[in-house]
């Protein structure tokens, strides 16, 4: 039985249970005659909720609960040499135990009795596997003995977990139809319950946000302490050079080099890049346009800097490969430079183009909000538009606009996809800024692509390089929504 | 601060009546102005020039070239044993019908070198072969009968109508040669081979050939997901600010939330990959490369940007008509579901598109949960194989071939075009339904 089943088989006896409490209300209200505590919906959804969100609870916890409790029992099935198997075999074999339940129902009598005859050694295994591909379930090898046994074995338990599951979920999903129906009187506080529920399900939302941030917090912390158990600390965080090597299946592998630091370089190079042309570019865009632009050139320009920041980065990476990259090869060809096709200079330019809105609007608005008194001394001593906007609004607005620029600083360190498609895989430590060079983003999404073993540190080590990047943004980030809430409140 | 700077303008005031220095003072006016202009039109142009470039790259994709060729499908060769069996049909060799049909249509003689066979099945598309063939799956009795089909062209044909292609190249360092050449002229002078609009960019899956590999998959996948970010992330987006601008009482446990989303809302979208696959993935056991999981991933980066704009579209609403439905006896809850939600809607509205224009373009936590797939068949639920717009884009503009640049940009194209409709969308709502209190 799916959960699915069970869960719209709930879903319409709780409808049937809106309906009859509704009737019943209407019924204990005697025509008008009796004044009820609540309007006559909510009588409804505190039968439906009843109805409803304990036998949800229920479904929850066998959810979360059943994939543990059969994965014991299998494994209480197992041979003893199954224990000394590596990881990797030993998901192997419980992967293919899985697809063979899968597959269990699928098999007409005369394969069952092929499986049968196979597990019990009269006929060659290979011969199960036949039965079981022409089902179209694939595996990957003739599976052993046992696997069978325990595959029929979990097909069994899951049937009897789902028939408990299945007659449990009837019993309190009937409890709460009964009680609710039963309760419905002119003094039931009706409206008080639903309204506490429902305040319940407002709170649960917010807590979405938290669970989130936790969520990223453990599980990127939680592999990068594994991570840190197969490679040394110093190996991470002092290493020089990045030579993860691959992983080959069962040796371990911990004889790459992880150094972060050409890493961190890179990131760093280009984000100062794109910063040193997104903070000149997007400073005295956000001037102009809020001291010296009339009112139609700021209608237009506005949304049009706004358009910048909605592009997806992934047009700007495939512009910066296909356009802009070649376009500065041939140029410093010209002059006589060599310039690489993918390089800094080309990842950080057109980044700096993305990180322009963020850095403009946010000043803009930090412009705007100096007060107008300001201006109007500095003119009234006799500076003109641009002293003024030196040596008045922009030291004024300065704490501000230096949280603008830590913000999109954080973005550029955190931006994947240019850097992706036009700032080169290698990891190299440079000052040259027409050399490619590589960023974390880069090798996190390197490390991760493909099909790798999950407990290699060739795989881990991007987690180690998440959590690594999490911490920066988020130092960059806190600090800088400090100084501009703290900026606000000086001029409030 | 401002005190020290209005102290530097005092200190300043005592030379500002000098009329020689005036004349640089107002030099130094102008080349600060012209320095903004410069900023802005520099932004702009940038702009520009990356929409020319898309456009210019990327407006030939919606063409593909095929040629209308009279196929006859020969019994012998389909259908021997002349039983109808669709599973019979799989084994025929279509391309050689194609080819015949083909060097027919050029008028080559009926004798053919192998050189000359190779070069003429070089022109067609290796799809020839499945579109035939679904022609004859779709309609047996075809099958004995001349019938005209479009068969798509072969990458290089088409590159070279685009004008791809340098025919001044020697030919052996040319992808088609003299022969293959002067052919494809003279099937484009018969109007036999023609460019058309690229249906089939929209209708393929994944294919290792530019000319037979489309974005279905890729805009199915998306959509999937797109729907998963809308049915979880609105709900919960919009009751989570509710509860925050509403009901929160000002503790130490609604400031870490609020920190918490504020912060949320800059987190790299990378590291949002990173918890997918540990959470979703390896923890939960969801299936890898699933639409489903891709727009859980996407429905918690989203989720920030949802309630800051739900949270400032209930601020909007003013104070006095809660007070007013309270007034008149109404719950705290009543007053939101029946009054301030309804008037906060337009804002949502438009909170929740700018969050899934967002989630549509978003591309690097997709690359982390295995997104970056070879998927040929079109799925039809959220649990299966799927690629996104934006990872579709990326994995055709790591391919080397020309024809993908080209698929890349018409791709990059479609994907503005839909974040154009989208913010279209948003900015009407918002003129349409935007009150002044």
């Amino acid at each position: 039985m799916k959960y699915s089943a069970i869960v719209l088989a709930v879903l319409v006896v709780a409808a049937i249970a809106f309906v009859v409490a509704i009737a019943r209300a209407r019924a204990a209200q005697q025509g008008g005659s009796v004044k009820m505590h609540s309007r006559i919906g909510y009588y409804g959804w505190y039968a439906a909720i009843w109805t409803l969100l304990p036998a949800l609870f229920l479904v929850f916890v066998w959810v979360v609960v059943e994939p543990i409790g059969l994965s014991r029992l299998i494994r209480a099935e197992l041979p003893d040499n199954f224990h000394t198997l590596n990881a990797a075999q030993r998901s192997l074999i419980v992967g293919q135990i899985e697809t063979i339940s899968e597959g269990l129902s699928l098999l007409d009598p005369a394969g069952l009795d092929t499986l049968k005859k196979a597990r019990l050694g009269f006929k060659p295994m290979s011969e199960a596997q036949q039965v079981l591909k022409d089902q179209g379930i694939v595996l990957g090898s003739a599976p052993e003995g046992y696997a069978v046994t325990a595959a029929v074995k979990l097909r069994d338990a899951r049937e009897w977990s789902r028939m408990i599951l299945a007659g449990l979920v009837g019993l309190v999903v009937l409890a709460g139809f009964a009680y609710s129906i039963s309760s419905i009187r002119p003094r039931l506080r009706a409206r008080n319950f639903v309204e506490r529920v429902t305040l319940g399900g407002l709170i649960a939302a917010s807590l979405v946000a938290i669970l989130t941030t936790l969520g990223i917090v453990l599980s990127v912390l939680f592999e990068t302490i594994h991570f840190f158990k197969l490679v040394s600390l110093s190996n991470f965080f002092l290493g020089t050079v990045w030579d993860p090597r691959f992983s080959a299946a069962g040796s371990g592998g911990a004889e790459g080099q992880f150094g972060l630091l050409p890493l961190l370089w890179g990131t760093l190079f280009i984000s100062f890049v794109a910063l040193a042309v997104a903070v000149p570019v997007g400073l005295f865009a956000a001037i102009y346009m809020s001291e010296y632009a009339s009112q139609r050139v700021r209608n237009f320009a506005k949304p049009a800097l706004e358009v910048l920041a909605g592009i997806p980065t992934i047009v700007y990476g495939f512009f910066a490969l296909i356009t802009f990259g070649p376009m500065l090869r041939d140029l410093g060809a010209m002059v006589g430079l060599n310039i690489a096709a993918t390089s800094v200079l080309s990842a950080g330019i057109v980044m700096g183009v993305m990180i322009i809105p963020f850095v403009s609007s946010l000043s803009d608005d930090i412009i705007s909000a100096v007060p107008q008194s300001l201006r109007e001394g500095s003119y009234g001593l006799g500076a003109t538009q641009s002293e003024t906007i030196k040596r008045v609004i922009v030291p004024a607005a300065l704490p501000g606009i230096v949280g603008a620029i830590l913000l999109a600083a954080s973005r550029a360190i955190g931006e994947t996809m240019i850097v992706v498609l036009a700032a080169g895989i290698a990891a190299n430590l440079t000052l040259n800024p027409f050399e490619p060079v590589t960023t974390i983003t880069v090798k996190i999404v390197s490390q991760l692509t493909g099909d790798l073993e999950f407990d290699s540190p060739q795989t881990l080590v991007a987690f180690a390089l998440g959590l690594t990047l999490f911490i920066i943004t988020l130092a960059l980030n806190v600090y800088a929504l400090y100084i501009v809430r703290k900026y606000r409140e000086q001029y409030e | 601060m401002t005190i020290e700077a209005t102290s530097g303008i005092e200190h300043h005031a005592s030379r500002l009546n000098d009329p020689a220095k005036l004349k640089t003072r107002y030099a130094s006016e102008a080349r600060f102005r012209a320095y903004g202009i410069i900023a802005l039109g520099i932004a702009l142009a940038f702009l520009a020039g990356l929409f020319f470039s898309i456009i210019s790259n990327g407006w030939s994709a919606f063409l593909q070239s095929e040629y209308r060729l009279d196929i006859y499908l020969d019994p012998a060769e389909i259908d021997p044993e002349g039983k109808r069996d669709v599973t019979r049909f799989g084994l025929a060799d279509y391309t050689k019908m194609a080819r015949a049909a083909l060097s027919k249509a050029i008028d080559l003689p009926e004798k053919q070198d192998r050189a000359m066979k190779r070069d003429l099945k070089e022109l067609l598309s290796r799809a020839v072969d499945v579109q035939i063939r679904d022609t004859v799956v779709a309609d047996p009795s075809l099958i004995g009968k001349t019938v005209p089909i479009w068969l798509l062209a072969a990458g290089d044909v088409d590159s070279l109508l685009k004008g791809a292609i340098d025919r001044n190249v020697p030919e052996e360092r040319r992808q088609l040669n003299n022969r293959q050449l002067q052919w494809v002229d003279k099937l484009a002078a018969d109007s036999v081979l023609q460019k058309r609009f690229n249906s089939g960019l929209f209708t393929f899956g994944a294919s290792s050939q530019p000319e037979s590999s489309g974005l279905a998959v890729a805009l199915i996948g998306s959509f999937f997901m797109m729907l998963t970010v809308a049915l979880l992330a609105v709900p919960i987006g919009v009751a989570a600010a509710a509860y925050l601008e509403e009901f929160a009482p000002k503790s130490f446990w609604t400031d870490v939330i609020e920190v918490n989303i504020n912060n949320l809302a800059a987190v790299p979208s990378i590291v949002f990959g990173l918890l997918g696959l540990a959470v979703f993935i390896n923890f939960a056991g969801l299936p890898r490369s699933a639409s489903i999981v891709g727009g859980l991933v996407l429905t918690l980066m989203t989720l920030p940007t949802i309630i800051i704009a739900t949270r400032a579209a209930i601020r909007a609403v003013p104070p006095s008509i809660r007070e007013a439905a309270l007034g008149v006896g109404a719950s705290k809850i009543q007053t939101l579901f029946h009054h301030t939600l309804p008037l906060a809607f337009p804002g949502i509205m438009t909170g929740t598109i700018v969050g899934l224009v967002q989630a549509l373009g978003e591309t690097a936590p997709l690359l982390m949960i295995g997104m970056v797939a070879f998927v040929v068949d079109i799925p039809t639920t959220a649990t299966e194989p799927a690629t996104a717009l934006p990872v579709q884009i990326y994995m055709w503009a790591t391919s080397a071939e020309r024809g993908f640049v080209e698929r890349t940009a018409g791709a990059t194209i479609v994907l503005l075009g839909f974040l154009f409709v989208m913010n279209a969308a948003a900015v009407y709502l918002r003129r349409k339904f935007e009150r002044k209190w």
